[in-house]
């Protein structure tokens, strides 16, 4: 493949504004990538004659010296954004066909920030999954591999996360509402950050758990998740939870100073049965940041145990609510009726056929948690349980704390199929480090960390203050620098 | 707590999903799994602590009380399933 595609995002920008190379280059060369990455099954909707009518518009700009962060620059976007014109599913059966009169607030600011579309990618169906499994346009494979086996490249933003790590598209866009830019990332050696919830507007992208959704990027590293966060952020009217606060340079943050910085190690992260390779990367992420100058405290989140049982109450609860649209009257797929069915029946048909079992046991756990005499018991519990957890990160940045530095996941990833027979909340277990961050609203970013001894990637977890992304950022910048992860997957699939 | 299938039943209607009756009982002891993994959180003393509704302690922000969209009739009707005449049209709900 072209040596274009192991560019950076920050690497393309500046060829492109020193004339060194052109947008229709970048983009050909990027779908030429997609093209091959076929056994990959990420990119799931052709985008490419948009993509080529941007790359010659973002060329225009910058001959013309007008050229934003993103512009000219190849990106996937995750099948959740509502693209106008473009078939947008969510990975649903349900949504079979649907193409969105209207742009989400996210992807048009990439687009006027002159970001190239180059697909739309795989993810979980309806972002509830941690290992793409649930797709209706099937498993997304991980681009590492060590034996015969395809693994999961993890979820729900497997697709993006896989996508970027086989170098098909510099970057992509993801979602998460539980861990789901977080976890792919981990599983497959790129960068991701979820904002601070308010940060991205949510307008137009298929909602999940309103409360807990965020955007952001999938990137190959950290000044490349700054640049392309600051593209997707900001106030949007549209967005009744859209935060009305200015969005600061985060590119600027990157000074990778982090003196007298004070970062938290949370003793309940250190779970049971967790690889030694991973506790051996935590506790080397650990030393590096004190050789940075940070000062290092053990804090403890006491309510973290009882973050992922909390969230399978709320995010079903949600997600009863938000899926109940999907009907058969105004868009997507309606089931076939047979005479003598009436309107309720055309609702249960349709539900039934359209979503996967994972969407159903979700919706159904949600109208349980949320019906008559166990709202109390389950719901309103479980939002006072949340309540307690977001006041535990408050103490700790309250105590002094900028940043607390955790694993991002449980273990490295895992072969597809592996979990088919697995109860349900085994699955769940993938998140328990990056749900309590969602429940609490605040920012984190994943950064690859090294391998495990089998050869896979592991990440580390950075989560910081509300609204201080670009602090956060640049603690990972130091972070990163220290690390020195530059290991790539072989490209088996080409 | 264990649920039978009668709930599993009462729940998949509620949620408008049709499930076979062979089904249920798979259904119901899946109910029963997650339930009971989210029953820990009895153990949480939550005594005078409020549900949380929002991340952020802003109040929702409202827009001016003006009419700022509409007459997208064509746009509204393009992914319906089945639209007639400038409607939605579904079963016949009234007799």
């Amino acid at each position: 493949m072209s040596d274009l595609m192991n560019l950076t995002l920050a690497g393309a920008r500046d060829a492109l504004r020193l004339g060194e190379t052109t947008s229709v280059e970048l983009t050909e060369a990027s779908l030429a990538a997609v093209a091959a990455s076929k056994p990959l099954n990420v990119f799931v909707h052709d985008t490419s004659a948009i993509a080529r009518a941007q790359a010659m518009a973002a060329d225009l700009r910058i001959k013309a010296g007008d050229a934003p962060a993103m512009c000219g620059l190849p990106i996937g976007m995750k099948d959740l954004f509502c693209t106008k014109g473009v078939a947008t599913q969510a990975a649903s059966a349900i949504l079979t066909g649907f193409k969105p009169q209207y742009e989400s607030t996210v992807s048009q600011k990439l687009f006027d920030a002159g970001a190239v579309m180059v697909g739309k990618l795989n993810m979980d169906e309806f972002a509830m999954g941690s290992s793409n499994e649930t797709s209706i346009y099937g498993n997304a494979v991980n681009p590492w591999k060590i034996d015969d086996r395809d693994l999961t490249p993890g979820g729900s933003s497997g697709g993006s996360a896989a996508a970027v790590a086989a170098e098909t598209c510099l970057a992509a866009t993801g979602t998460d509402t539980g861990g789901s830019i977080r976890q792919p990332a981990a599983f497959t050696g790129t960068t991701g950050i979820k904002p601070t919830y308010g940060r991205c507007s949510r307008w137009g992208i298929v909602a999940f758990a309103s409360s807990l959704d965020q955007a952001g990027p999938i990137t190959k590293n950290v000044r490349d998740a700054a640049i392309m966060l600051e593209a997707m952020c900001g106030f949007d009217a549209k967005d009744s939870t859209s935060a009305n606060i200015p969005v600061p340079d985060f590119e600027a943050a990157l000074s990778g100073d982090i003196r007298g910085k004070i970062i938290g190690i949370p003793k309940e992260y250190r779970v049971e049965n967790m690889p030694a390779e991973l506790e051996a990367l935590w506790a080397q992420g650990t030393e590096m940041l004190q050789d940075a100058g940070a000062k290092v405290r053990d804090i403890s989140l006491p309510h973290t145990k009882y973050a992922l049982p909390a969230y399978y109450v709320i995010a079903p609860a949600e997600a009863s609510s938000n899926l109940a649209r999907y009907d058969g009257v105004r868009f997507g797929h309606r089931a076939q009726l047979e005479a003598g069915d009436g309107i309720t029946e055309m609702y249960e048909k349709t539900r039934a056929e359209g979503f996967g079992s994972e969407v159903q046991r979700r919706v159904m756990i949600g109208t349980y948690v949320l019906s008559a005499g166990f709202y109390d018991a389950y719901y309103n519990r479980a939002r006072r349980v949340r309540a307690l957890i977001k006041k535990d990160f408050d103490d700790a940045f309250i105590s002094g704390i900028d940043a607390i530095l955790t694993p991002a996941t449980p273990s490295a990833a895992f072969g597809l199929g592996e979990m088919a027979n697995a109860d349900p909340v085994k699955m769940y277990l993938f998140d328990v480090f990056t749900v309590t961050v969602n429940l609490a609203g605040l920012p984190a970013i994943s950064v690859p960390a090294g391998l495990d001894s089998k050869g896979l990637p592991l990440g580390l977890q950075l989560i910081g203050r509300p609204w201080e992304e670009g602090e956060l950022l640049n603690t990972a910048y130091a972070l990163e620098e220290a690390l020195g992860f530059n290991t790539k997957p072989a490209q088996w699939w080409i | 707590m264990s649920i039978d299938t009668k709930t599993a039943a009462r729940v998949a209607k509620l949620a408008r999903i049709r499930v076979d009756e062979a089904d249920l009982p798979a259904l119901a002891e899946e109910f029963t799994n997650i339930l009971g993994f989210i029953e820990q959180l009895n153990e949480v003393d939550v005594e005078g602590v409020e549900p949380m509704t929002s991340v952020t302690p802003q109040r929702l922000f409202r827009r001016d009380d003006v009419i700022n969209d509409g007459h997208q009739q064509e746009a509204v009707l393009a992914n319906a399933p089945d639209a007639r005449e400038g409607f939605f049209a579904v079963p016949m709900v009234v007799e």
